[in-house]
Parts: structure tokens; C-alpha cells; sequence
């Protein structure tokens, strides 16, 4: 059976185990893992084998190093297709694996069949579309929240890479990479729950409402493009169509009119709860329960509700 | 330094989007504009320019139609364009737009290329580093700030955990999010000014590039299945008199989220 690989940017995160998850159903799952493997964890969900790369050639560049480095590998084991994170650094791998293999690709599917048919959500989640590769192999990038992972246990043999990376991939210098706030929340684009605030959050100080709902249902933290823009929240929580695209299985708008710009970003999420003091706004149409009122009186007394229940 | 801004037309996203009968985005019915992210494009390479002295030309790929998006590209300040258009270029997928971008940027030296960190029609995020790929340049991209010093370029890139600083020098590509600056308004005179200003049409013969390499005769993968979705329909509405929060948790409850 041909090899399947799957691609581990940053760690193990919820979208390597659904991507562990969809690979086995399209051959034996290969992980091929930058940095340290988790080797217990990818074996749980199922890989077979554990590709690794690392050292300052990895690591010191953006990017193009780790797309040599996949690419090398594709040419050697000739995979039935080769499966990255929706991310920002795994569609960049993605694509410039496609041109260095002459390759098509497919981004931000929300499932993959055996036959390497993908599923994608295109036009702000209002269409679905099937699409395949048909020049090469599938390259194919999986948004999170896709699949639900399921375990099958696997005894991974590792095998770590040669790196042989050319100056033309070490043109990007990464001097030095910085954490900015998040804390113990789910990652924004994985969360099962997201609660985000937008323009009616009224200033910056004011998000501690945001993230104290968030925390208590155990949820990732959001904001409009308008709430990011008045500089109440940081720009890689922006959920919408310059922002993050999310698809949990709750989403929470608090504040937000729910302008196309922020459904563009949120409409596939599976429950929407608003609250909004404008009966008109947008978002309610959307919702599957609102509350017309004001946020600053609603959400302390919801914040308060749930801990009566816990 | 000699700066090329890639700016493409799309559908509005704020407007009804579909696809054409062939599965490739119906443009011809659409309500077409300007890129959004590519208007933060052009405002940087403007600052640069204004900066560091240089010229500014705008880059286009796309249908006849496309020109009134250059116009609106040059009426915030940039020197000219090029249009690249061509029948054959219908249906083109990402791979194959890169190669006929990277044919046209071939003839135009750029020292630096900037483009938008997406694009609101297909939202792939691709086309930075597959020019890179392909011109051998670096690429610098999701920067939300840029700063340029002689032929040495810092970009600090944004991240899910936080931001990156990256460097690299001339010649190189940097893709901007809407964080990066504010674009400007064109001005009366900006507006007039691009009327005049010149814009080559290439075609891909005139880039060397075969028809058979691109569009859906050359296309890299393809749609076999497009349908709408059900559009979401509001539920419960109630207004707060006093208990909308504890409402609220009544509903996540029958959820089983609280």
C-alpha cells in the first residue's frame, strides 16, 4: 500500500490528528514532522512511519527548507498523495511543493475521499464544490474542525531526514519568532467553541467579558474586523474574510452586526448564538438564538448562569 | 527601487458570487472590484516609493474587463501597468496564474513585488511563494509591517501563535495583510491623472507562454461537483427583560454546551 503523507508544521495539533485520521483511508500514513515528533501521539492516530527534519536549516528560514525537504521525500517514496494543514504555513509548503513537482494542489478542504476527491466550502461558505488534482498527485490542504479523529493504533518506525536545502531556499531569514497573548484557550481555527466580540464591545479592556464567556465554556476568543481595527483585539483573532475562517461546533457573536466581511469568516459554524442590542442586525438572521440587549447586562448574568450550573 | 504590485480583479464578495457552467468563477455576471488586501498592496509600495524614490507599476492577469480595477489601482498614485490578457487564460488555476505572473514579472525586474496576502474569490494564498518558487526570489509574506533599508527588506509576519521577523534582501516578494497600513483615497486629480497613464496589454504569446500551459486546457485540477448550500435561517429571537442571559444559557443547555 502506498505511503500517505501527512505534514506536521508546528506540532501536533487537532488538524494533524483529523489529517492522520483522513490519510488512512487513502493509504499507509507517513508523518513527516519539523522539529520534535510526538511519536506516541502520531501512533495513536494511526502513522506508520515518522519522516523527521530539523537543525538550523529547518528552522532559521521561512518556509522554503521545509518544502525541499517534503519534496525530496515525495520524489523517494512516491506517495499517493501528500496531505498539509490550512494554515498559513502549510499552504505555503503546499504550494511551493506544486511547483517544484509540477504538481496541482487543493486548499482548505473540509474532506478528502479515497479517490482524492476534496470537498471545499468556496464564496464565504455559501457553496460547496467536489474537486480533484489532475496533474500529479493529490497535494492537498485540510482545514481544522473537518473531520473528528479517531484513533488507530499504530507502532511508527522513525526515520530521520537528511537536510539538503539549496541558498536559494535559505533567501528568508527568520531572526526571531515571537508569542503573543492566547494563554490556555483552544486554538481560534480549532476550537470546538468560539466567542468573539466585535464593535459593541465598546474598547479593549472591555474583551475581558469576551474571554471570561470563553473560558467558562472552554472556548477560543475572536473579534470582528471592526473591533480589530479600533485596536480592541489583536489581528490573528479576527474571524472573517481577512481574518481566520472558523467552523466550530458553537460560535458565539457578541456585539458583531454580522456584516458579510464577518460571515464570510463564520457561517459554517454549526450553532450561532448572538446577542446584539440592534434587533436589526444582520447576525440575528443567522443565529439560531438571539438576545436583543445589551451585552454589558446580558453576558455578566450568562457568565453567572453557567457557574450556578457547573 | 522598482516595485510591482500585483492587484487582481474579483467578484464582490459583498455581492452574489457563483460559479459558470464550466465550474470556473463566473466573472462576466459578476460585480466586479478591486481585491480588497490589494488597495494595502499598493498603498505600501507607495510609501516606499515616496521613501525611497523608484517607480510603482501595477500587474494585472486577468479578462478585458480587468481594466477598470487598473484604473482604480492607478488612481491612488502608481507610475503605470501591465495588463496581461488572453482568452486562452480562462479557467486557470493557481499553478498556471504563477507561471504566466512570473513570465510577466521576467520582463520587469522588479527589485520588489508585493501583492495581498489573498484574495477574497478563491482565499488560497498560494501565489507568493509559487512566484518565489518559480523567479528564485525570497518571499516574505503575511507581513503586517515592512520596513525597508537600502536593498535589505524586515518584515514582521504575522502568526497564529503570535508574529515573526523575517529578512531577506532585494529582490523578493512580500505579501501584506490589511493590518500593514491604512490605503489611501484616490484624489480628483489622482482619479484624472490615471486616465492617462500608460497601460501595456501582453499577451501570452507576447510572454512566450504556450496556451496549452494554461487555463482549463492546462489546469492543474478540477471542479467536478458545485452546489449552493442551503442558505442559514434565523431561529429564536427573544429580547432581554431582565433574563436574556439566563435565557441564553437555557439555550446552550438543551445544546449540551453548558
Amino acid at each position: 500500500m502506498a505511503e500517505v503523507l501527512v505534514v506536521v508544521e508546528n506540532g501536533v495539533k487537532k488538524v494533524t490528528l483529523e489529517m492522520l485520521t483522513i490519510a488512512r483511508g487513502l493509504g499507509s500514513v507517513s508523518a513527516v514532522v519539523f522539529g520534535d515528533a510526538d511519536t506516541a501521539k502520531l501512533g495513536e492516530f494511526g502513522a506508520e512511519k515518522i519522516y523527521t527534519a530539523s537543525g538550523e536549516d529547518v528552522d532559521g528560514y521561512l518556509v522554503a527548507p521545509k518544502a525541499t525537504v517534503v519534496a525530496e521525500l515525495v520524489k523517494r517514496v512516491q506517495p499517493a498523495a501528500v496531505l498539509l494543514a490550512s494554515t498559513q504555513e502549510g499552504k505555503e509548503i503546499a504550494a511551493r511543493l506544486a511547483i517544484k513537482l509540477d504538481n496541482g494542489l487543493l486548499t482548505d478542504a473540509v474532506g478528502l475521499d479515497a479517490d482524492g476527491t476534496a470537498t471545499q466550502a468556496i464564496f464565504a461558505g455559501s457553496a460547496i464544490v467536489k474537486s480533484k488534482v489532475t496533474k500529479g498527485l493529490p497535494i492537498v490542504t485540510i482545514r481544522p474542525n473537518s473531520v473528528t479523529p479517531e484513533p488507530s493504533a499504530a507502532t511508527p518506525a522513525v526515520e530521520e531526514l537528511t537536510v539538503a536545502v539549496s541558498d536559494t531556499d535559505k533567501l528568508t531569514k527568520v531572526v526571531e519568532r515571537v508569542a503573543e497573548q492566547k494563554g490556555s484557550r483552544p486554538e481560534l481555527t480549532e476550537a470546538g467553541i468560539v466567542v468573539s466580540g466585535g464593535r459593541g464591545v465598546g474598547n479593549a479592556d472591555n474583551f475581558k467579558l469576551v474571554e471570561e464567556l470563553a473560558d467558562l465554556l472552554g472556548g477560543a476568543v475572536g473579534a470582528s474586523r471592526a473591533a480589530v481595527d479600533s485596536g480592541y483585539y489583536p489581528h490573528q483573532f479576527q474571524v472573517g474574510q481577512t481574518g481566520k475562517t472558523v467552523s466550530p461546533q458553537l460560535y458565539v457573536a457578541l456585539g458583531i452586526s454580522g456584516a458579510i466581511q464577518h460571515r464570510a469568516g463564520m457561517q459554517t459554524s454549526k450553532t450561532i448564538v448572538a446577542v446584539n442590542k440592534d434587533a436589526e442586525a444582520p447576525i440575528f438572521e443567522l443565529a439560531d438564538f438571539g438576545v436583543v440587549g445589551d451585552l454589558f447586562k446580558v453576558v455578566p448574568q450568562a457568565a453567572d448562569e453557567i457557574r450556578k450550573r457547573k | 527601487m522598482n516595485i510591482v504590485v500585483l492587484v487582481k480583479q474579483v467578484p464582490d464578495s459583498g455581492a452574489e458570487r457563483t460559479l459558470s457552467a464550466d465550474y470556473s468563477v463566473d466573472r462576466a455576471s459578476a460585480s466586479n472590484v478591486i481585491n480588497e488586501m490589494d488597495e494595502y498592496a499598493i498603498e505600501e509600495a507607495l510609501k516606499i516609493k515616496e521613501a525611497h524614490g523608484g517607480e510603482v507599476t501595477v500587474l494585472t492577469v486577468g479578462p478585458a474587463g480587468a481594466t477598470e480595477s487598473i484604473r482604480k489601482a492607478l488612481s491612488m498614485g502608481p507610475d503605470k501597468a501591465v495588463h496581461v490578457q488572453d482568452d486562452a487564460l480562462h479557467g486557470s488555476c493557481a499553478v498556471a496564474t504563477s507561471k504566466v505572473l512570473a513570465a510577466a514579472l521576467r520582463t520587469l525586474n522588479a527589485d520588489l513585488i508585493i501583492s495581498g496576502a489573498e484574495s477574497t474569490d478563491g482565499r488560497v494564498q498560494v501565489v507568493p511563494h509559487m512566484l518565489a518558487e518559480l523567479l528564485g526570489v525570497a518571499a516574505l509574506t503575511g507581513a503586517r509591517k515592512l520596513t525597508v533599508d537600502g536593498s535589505q527588506l524586515t518584515v514582521e509576519r504575522q502568526t497564529d501563535e503570535g508574529y515573526e521577523v523575517v529578512t531577506a534582501a532585494t529582490p523578493a516578494i512580500v505579501s501584506v495583510w490589511d493590518t500593514i497600513n491604512e490605503p489611501r483615497y484616490p484624489s480628483f486629480k489622482g482619479i484624472m491623472a490615471a486616465k492617462k497613464k500608460p497601460v501595456q496589454s501582453l499577451s501570452l504569446g507576447d510572454l512566450g507562454v504556450s496556451a496549452g500551459e494554461v487555463g482549463s486546457a492546462g489546469a492543474t485540477s478540477q471542479v467536478l461537483e458545485y452546489a449552493k448550500r442551503p442558505a442559514r435561517t434565523g431561529g429564536a429571537k427573544v429580547v432581554d427583560e431582565g433574563t436574556g442571559g439566563e435565557q441564553l444559557v437555557a439555550y446552550l443547555a438543551t445544546e449540551k454546551f453548558v
